[in-house]
């Protein structure tokens, strides 16, 4: 047994390390060929874990939430397991501990911080049993691969139902996340926003009804899509009392808000923008206290992060040039509000591809508010991504006929236009595979503006 | 002089809007205003009485089996005003989920279920759930034309006497089988192709909207032709991705 896990992480740093030098991020070879050696590879390295394993799940907001957290835990000395480049799959959380363990197979790790795509958590959970479940939100999201939302939900349930011991720390303002802590013993904390914000007034594509009685949610006051202060007519159902209650939320200038936790107020504070960075910073904060009890100086961790690939990530070419990751309704709904928050005037550019890992049909694309882009300021509009096309016939409906739209299929090209244009910043709101290209393009101009290219 | 005017019923966009079918109801409009036509756009809710006498176009989209089973019961109680509407020639366009309703009978929630009995198709449950980019052909115009979309669906749907919408040139259509894709009967037009299916195909729209203002007023109104570049290059593009490879 112990040779086979031996081997087993070898091969798995082996292939991390290759496909590295090939430039790549994979880890979907690797982590399947340790489990062909080794099938417990991932419940042995995960059972050496001294305190928690903490596994961070939903829609948006995962990757955030989990690398705020790890960074916290990593400044107060802990030594954390994290696969902080997004490889949330069954293959990709095994990688991780492969990667953070000696060439004896033995793991020194004080906590794991992983997360965990919705549909990977059933395979995951039949290798390790979280101490934390967080679940950040639930959207829908790329259907051909998922299916419909209710799906997703029966999918995390079925999860939970392998580790009862489980504690969960919950979005309280999402009834499709907020109904795992109904009917059940289990130890559940919330998190929420007490206060009416912004109501964009835009429509839920999602969970309209309950989805205990099928009766339509009532609300006193909605952020974005169906996350709010809801309750169900028909059987009751309702936002919990929340254990982490923001309050005095300011989305003028970055982020400011207070969170309230067991009667103890602490005032947090970001320069980046977006109201649904909120619930990932108070997520990671929640699972900090449930982690660590005390948890003094996390302003200081959210000072010192940088947001990961596209997550509002700023460049400098000659100007600020954001680039933000929108990859499905939800996403981009919360892009737009936050560009049209921002009262600078500005150059805006779209972009959407189809592979299978964005998701093959973009029909989606048709429940985007971009009706609510008229009113944002927008100077330049670029389009491009390999449905470009798709995406200017969508504009054209929303308000801006082919003549003001700017139609690049060069990804290159298209960012060459944003940054030419004449607005005092920049927004590129992209899908997931054009983030990656998007963040090297940007990167390669901006090192060319510093050195007079 | 008064503008000509239609009334376009979305049936239960609450519960029927899975694939982005809202897009089929900004098109419907934006084609007749950018024509300087009225319309105005009715939605009804679940437990809604519908009076289909005022309702020039209606608009039946795509939900989960338990949505569709909801919107199935509440059409049931007012079927007969449904029928008398079709028989009068209303229009109809049913995508996704919305389609099989209109048949003798559908699987939902793995129960199979009487459906609307307004044309006649039947489906069955498939094994296997056929997802993929689609391209047909049809003469619902009298002329042969391409019609693009999505389509996400286990039902096999197979049609008794009615006609065929299309005939498939590249994805699965009703069920993978006969190459046939949808159904017509009288302006009924039920498809499988879900979502967003009349931005990209103009020359569809147009002609449900003539046959609308033609029940409506009586004269052929030719509508007035509008700069389609983007519609088409969208259109064009899936035809050449998916045909000529």
């Amino acid at each position: 047994m112990k040779i086979r896990l031996i081997l087993a992480v070898w091969a798995c740093k082996l292939g991390v390390f290759a496909s590295r030098l090939l430039g790549k991020k994979g880890t979907s070879m690797p982590g399947q060929l340790a489990f062909k050696i080794c099938p417990q590879v991932l419940s042995l390295l995960s059972r050496q874990v001294k305190k928690d394993i903490i596994v961070v799940c939903g829609t948006n907001g995962k990757t955030t939430t989990n690398n705020l957290l790890a960074a916290f835990l990593r400044s107060r000395g802990h030594r954390v397991v994290c696969n902080s480049l997004g490889a949330n799959m069954l293959w990709g959380v095994c990688c991780a501990f492969a990667e953070s363990c000696g060439l004896t197979g033995r793991l020194r790790a004080d906590y794991a911080c992983l997360e965990v795509d919705e549909a990977s958590c059933l395979k995951v959970f039949r290798h390790l049993k979280p101490t934390t479940m967080v679940v950040t939100n639930l959207f829908q999201d790329q259907l051909d691969r998922y299916g419909e939302v209710n799906l997703t939900a029966d999918l995390l349930r079925r999860a939970l139902e392998l580790s009862p011991d489980t504690r969960l720390l919950l979005n309280g303002d999402d009834p499709l996340v907020a109904q795992f802590g109904e009917k059940t013993d289990r130890t559940c904390y919330y998190v929420g926003v007490d206060e009416a914000v912004s109501d964009s007034g835009e429509k839920s594509g999602d969970s309209q009804f309950c989805v205990f009685c099928g009766e339509k949610l009532q609300y006193d006051y909605r952020h974005y899509s169906q996350l709010g202060s809801f309750r169900c007519p028909g059987c009751g159902f309702a936002r919990r009392t929340l254990d982490f209650r923001v309050h005095n939320v300011d989305t003028s200038a970055g982020l400011r808000f207070c969170v309230e936790h067991q009667g103890a107020v602490t005032d947090f504070a970001v320069d980046y923008r977006g109201f649904y960075n909120i619930y990932n910073i108070v997520l990671s904060y929640g699972a900090a206290v449930l982690s660590c009890g005390e948890v003094p100086a996390y302003q200081a961790v959210l000072s010192g992060y940088r947001p990961q690939i596209g997550r509002m990530e700023s460049f400098d070419i000659g100007k600020p040039v954001i680039l933000n990751l929108a990859k499905n309704p939800a996403g981009f709904n919360q892009a737009i509000a936050t560009v049209a928050d921002d009262p600078r005037e500005k150059d805006l550019l779209l972009a959407v591809n189809d592979h299978e890992s964005d998701g093959m049909d973009i029909s989606w694309l048709w429940d985007v508010d971009f009706e609510g882009l008229r009113s944002a300021g927008v100077r330049k509009l670029v389009i491009t991504g390999i449905r470009a096309d798709d995406l200017a016939l969508r504009l054209k409906h929303a308000g801006y006929p082919e003549a003001e739209q700017v139609k690049c299929y060069d990804l290159r090209q298209a960012a060459e236009a944003l940054t030419s244009g004449d607005g005092a910043v920049c927004y590129a709101l992209v899908n997931y595979t054009v983030v990656f290209k998007m963040q090297t393009i940007l990167k390669e101009l901006e090192g060319e503006k510093k050195h007079g290219a | 002089m008064e503008r000509k005017k239609l009334v376009i019923g979305h049936l239960f966009p609450d519960l029927l809007n899975m694939y982005s079918d809202g897009g089929n109801i900004i098109t419907l409009k934006n084609r007749l205003l950018w024509r300087d036509f009225e319309v105005e756009i009715r939605e009804f809710e679940k437990d809604d009485v519908i009076d289909f006498s005022v309702l020039d176009f209606v608009f039946l989209g795509g939900g989960s089996d338990r949505e569709q089973l909801l919107a199935c019961e509440n059409l049931k109680k007012q079927q007969l005003a449904l029928k008398e509407y079709i028989e009068s020639d209303g229009v109809l366009l049913a995508v996704c989920g919305g389609y099989p309703l209109l048949g003798r009978s559908c699987p939902l929630m793995e129960e199979m279920h009487e459906g609307l009995s307004l044309m006649d198709i039947h489906t069955e449950a498939g094994e296997e759930r056929v997802i993929g980019n689609v391209v047909i052909s049809t003469d619902i115009t009298g002329e042969e034309m391409p019609v693009v979309g999505f389509e996400n669906h286990s039902g096999k749907t197979y049609i008794g006497a009615c006609r065929p919408f299309g005939r498939v040139r590249y994805g699965h259509g009703n069920n993978s089988e006969d190459g046939t894709c949808g159904a017509v009967y009288k302006n009924v037009v039920g498809t499988y192709l879900h979502g967003p299916l009349l931005p990209k195909n103009p020359r569809l729209a147009d002609e449900l909207l003539a046959r609308a203002l033609r029940r409506k007023y009586g004269e052929d109104l030719s509508l007035s032709p509008l700069h389609d570049a983007a519609e088409e290059a969208a259109q064009d593009y899936i035809i050449k991705r998916f045909l000529q490879d």
